[in-house]
């Protein structure tokens, strides 16, 4: 899934990384072959260095995901978060967290995971000096304001205060607030174990990356390909079925795509938008479109005074009800997006905080009443919408030109809306923090970890990470920090519930649709899945 | 030599730098946190004013450093494994202009107006008025997937017989000049006084085309073919995309999406030179070809 989320794979990826190969084992007596085949799979060249607590975007996380196994892992399927290296993670007051490790997991060179294998790792990830881009991960530990000043003035400590290894096999963590559901964080890959070797030569790490995962990274050369074999003396029980993957890097999802055609490749884990109408007739059931966690919407510039009188809401929520969702799903996307009706993902399940039709009648399109809703907050500011976003990648353009042409013909005026595109991905971000907008931009959300937290607190809280809007709410932000601190879980997310639909009444982002992960395999495979981070599962992978 | 070699890098430094900041896209969708923000910039001399990065910047390429790509790799080594690539490419790309191009113009000038001519003029029409990536696919998919020739797309060591009908591709367009100029020449320098001394010597008809007619008509083919070469090594982005060729324009597609100033000055600094050098041999070329010009 290249091009198609720059939505902040950032975290997404990190989560597919460790989440994806779940729950592997299993079966091993179905299929045929013997497990010692190699797959390909299509990759993209990860922008940053292979670090766990770096890689925030899909195509490292991949990697990460197969040669790492943290103390959570998310089922592919459910998402749902299972202990993987944990034996229990116990807490009496939501705040203080003891962490034991199980027995016999080793890194790939024979090394031991200990308690310090976590605690080192994540006060390297926590520490300022080594620059790692998922460093916020550990913010909520104490100590991390000492390791990792905000305001850029000197770290003066190297280690959280927070974190201590209490034994081989155990640890404790102490957080600054109170936060029910921070072991289920614990999936992200940022949150991995790693061995002395990272530390004793970094160099010779990152060229060729030692994990504790069901594989081991054989040859890696950048830019073009990594070659990852299965680990024969792996502990866990999600084993590999296969003999092993090669990750082959495309500059462009339509030559894999190609590739796999003519039986050059394996695995194409991003189908393009272009060769959706084949697909059937191309691969017959060899394709799978399953719901992943991203949501696409359209984010709205909190702090341009036309966008932020007291009647702004009824004209984001009359653009909202202007926009046909599901001819714009059906035809441009083919099905591979669903229109939303509510501002989390369907893979987080009933349970998780999922509810279909949250939205309510301003999700729905309803073109008489769009108009009459978007006069009534007083009309479009300076008579137009642009919605801008970036051109480079993920075919933004044709769905931003639907949208606009959706509501051009609902209010009847030709130049009500117009797509505005930025050139490159960075400079349309770096426009986003600079609060440079001055209209709708679009906003995509991949999650961090199946929880509908992760949806609501860092993209509405006032002054959050992905805030992008800066749009700011007490009721809501009341609500999340109560949310946070209860402990029953049902009751916490009824919680996060009340304050999406704060959300709601605000219509503080126009949520657009669901994003689908994609993948089409050739006939040698069976078993191919899916995770909820739209990563194939390639542990459970069947070759031959 | 040198005012173009400074223009060219500055330009291109600019316009790297006019795209925005380029930490921003780092992160995703979500904000960097400013503090790792603005410790990268100061690793990444992003914090000084542009002028000063310009300064450090070519202070560093003439000690051979050409700094670091985001992903934390040397753009060196980038170059390292990304040139050879292109070369090789180049090369098949220009042996076809070659031998395809001047070969079919010289045929072409020799029979003007008969239907050889017509059918290979109307065939470069055809080449030249479509676009490079529609070849491509269409070569990909007949001879890759319908057929099974070839591979769609080349592998990591990109060998020269992978690389025949990438080549073939990147080359259509300007072979289709090549030969229209080489047909123009000829046909031109059929009726001139040398040859037909040549002719009235007695000499062999195959002597006269090559050492008398096709020798003099070289120039201007020589000199599109020179310029050529700077063009297919920087313009084979869309041909590299296509067949997946990890090579330099894989390298500055890559660079000029994530604002990876260190790759994308890096890289043009060197198609740059070897623009420079190429026109140098051209000039150089002329000598040997014409006799009459001589450099003192």
């Amino acid at each position: 899934m290249r091009g198609a989320t720059h939505a902040k794979w950032a975290a997404g990826a990190a989560a597919v990384a460790l989440a994806v190969t779940g729950c592997g084992g299993g079966g091993s007596d179905s299929g045929g072959g013997d497990g010692s085949a190699v797959l390909s799979s299509s990759w993209g060249d990860p922008q940053n260095p292979l670090e766990p607590a770096n890689t925030n975007e899909v195509q490292g996380g991949k990697v990460l995901d197969m040669i790492f196994r943290g103390l959570k892992r998310y089922n592919p399927k459910t998402g749902a978060a299972e202990d993987m290296l944990a034996d229990k993670i116990d807490t009496s007051d939501s705040q203080n967290f003891t962490v034991t490790i199980k027995d016999g997991w080793t890194f790939s060179n024979g090394e031991a995971v200990t308690a310090k294998s976590f605690v080192d790792a994540w006060n390297y990830g926590a520490s300022l000096k080594n620059n790692q881009k998922n460093a916020y991960f550990f913010q909520y530990i104490e100590g991390y304001d000492k390791t990792h000043p905000d305001d850029g003035s000197k770290q003066t400590a190297d280690t959280l205060s927070g974190l201590k290894a209490t034994g081989d096999k155990t640890f404790t963590v102490k957080l600054t607030q109170k936060f029910s559901t921070f072991p289920d964080t614990l999936g992200y890959p940022a949150f991995a174990p790693l061995p002395k070797a990272f530390y004793d030569n970094h160099a010779a790490w990152v060229k060729k990356p030692i994990g504790n995962g069901p594989y081991t990274v054989k040859s890696y050369t950048k830019g073009s390909q990594m070659s990852l074999r299965t680990r024969a003396d792996y502990p866990g029980t999600d084993k590999a079925e296969n003999g092993g993957v090669d990750l082959k890097v495309y500059t462009d999802n339509n030559t894999a795509y190609t590739d796999l055609m003519a039986g050059n490749l394996d695995l194409v884990d991003d189908v393009p938008a272009a060769q959706l109408k084949n697909v059937k007739s191309d691969l017959g059931d060899r394709y799978l479109n399953t719901p992943a966690g991203i949501i696409q919407t359209l984010a709205f510039p909190f702090y341009d005074k036309d966008w932020n009188k007291s009647d702004s809401d009824k004209v984001r929520k009359g653009l909202s009800m202007a926009i046909n969702r599901k001819q714009i799903t059906d035809t441009i996307f083919q099905k591979t997006r669903t229109p939303a009706t509510d501002w989390t993902s369907p893979v987080l399940g009933k349970e998780g905080g999922f509810q279909d039709g949250l939205c309510g009648d301003g999700c729905d399109y309803d073109p008489t009443e769009a108009k009459k809703l978007i006069q009534e907050g007083g009309g479009l500011p300076n008579g137009q919408v642009k919605i801008s976003y970036n051109a480079d990648t993920g075919s933004h353009k044709e769905w931003v030109d639907a949208v606009c042409n959706s509501i051009n013909n609902a209010l009847g005026n030709d130049k009500a809306c117009v797509g505005n595109p930025v050139g490159t991905f960075a400079d349309f971000r770096s426009q986003i923090t600079q609060k440079k907008m001055s209209g709708p931009f679009r906003a995509g959300w991949q999650m961090d970890y199946p929880l509908i937290q992760n949806f609501l607190q860092p993209l509405y809280y006032t002054n959050a990470s992905s805030n992008d809007g800066k749009w700011s709410n007490k009721d809501f932000d009341k609500l999340v920090n109560q949310a946070n601190t209860e402990t029953d879980t049902a009751k916490a997310i009824s919680l996060f519930q009340d304050a999406e639909k704060v959300v709601r009444d605000n219509m503080a982002a126009i949520p657009l649709w669901y994003q689908n992960g994609s993948a089409g395999w050739s006939d040698r495979l069976s078993n191919v899945a899916l995770n909820p981070f739209s990563v194939p599962v390639y542990n459970e992978i069947k070759v031959g | 030599m040198i005012p173009v070699f400074i223009g060219a890098t500055l330009l291109i430094f600019l316009m790297v730098n006019v795209m925005g900041d380029p930490i921003a896209g780092l992160c995703g969708d979500k904000q960097c946190d400013p503090a790792t923000a603005a410790q990268l910039k100061k690793e990444f001399g992003l914090d000084k004013p542009v002028w000063q990065q310009y300064l450090t910047y070519m202070g560093n390429v003439f000690t051979g450093d050409f700094g670091t790509a985001f992903n934390g790799q040397k753009v060196t080594d980038l170059m390292s494994t990304a040139f050879p690539v292109t070369i090789r490419l180049t090369i098949v790309a220009i042996l076809f202009e070659i031998v395809i191009g001047i070969s079919l113009g010289v045929v072409t000038g020799l029979k003007r107006g008969r239907p050889v001519d017509t059918t290979v003029l109307l065939l470069t029409l055809v080449v030249i008025s479509v676009p490079t990536f529609v070849t491509g696919l269409l070569l990909q998919l007949l001879l890759g997937v319908e057929w099974g020739w070839i591979k769609p797309s080349v592998s990591t060591e990109a060998t020269f017989g992978e690389l025949i009908v990438p080549g073939l591709v990147l080359a259509s367009v300007s072979l289709a000049y090549v030969t229209r100029l080489t047909r123009t020449s000829i046909a031109e320098n059929r009726r001139s006084d040398y040859v037909r001394t040549a002719v009235a010597k007695g000499l062999p008809r195959r002597r006269v085309i090559i050492r008398h007619l096709l020798r003099n008509s070289l120039i201007p083919v020589v000199t599109f073919i020179g310029t050529d070469i700077g063009a297919l090594m920087g313009g084979a982005i869309v041909t590299e995309r296509i067949f997946n060729i990890h090579g330099v324009g894989f390298q500055l597609y890559q660079g000029i999406l994530r604002q990876n100033t260190q790759t994308v000055v890096g890289f043009v600094t060197v198609l740059v030179l070897v623009f420079l050098v190429a026109n140098l041999l051209v000039d150089l070329l002329y000598a040997v070809l014409d006799p009459r010009i001589r450099y003192a």
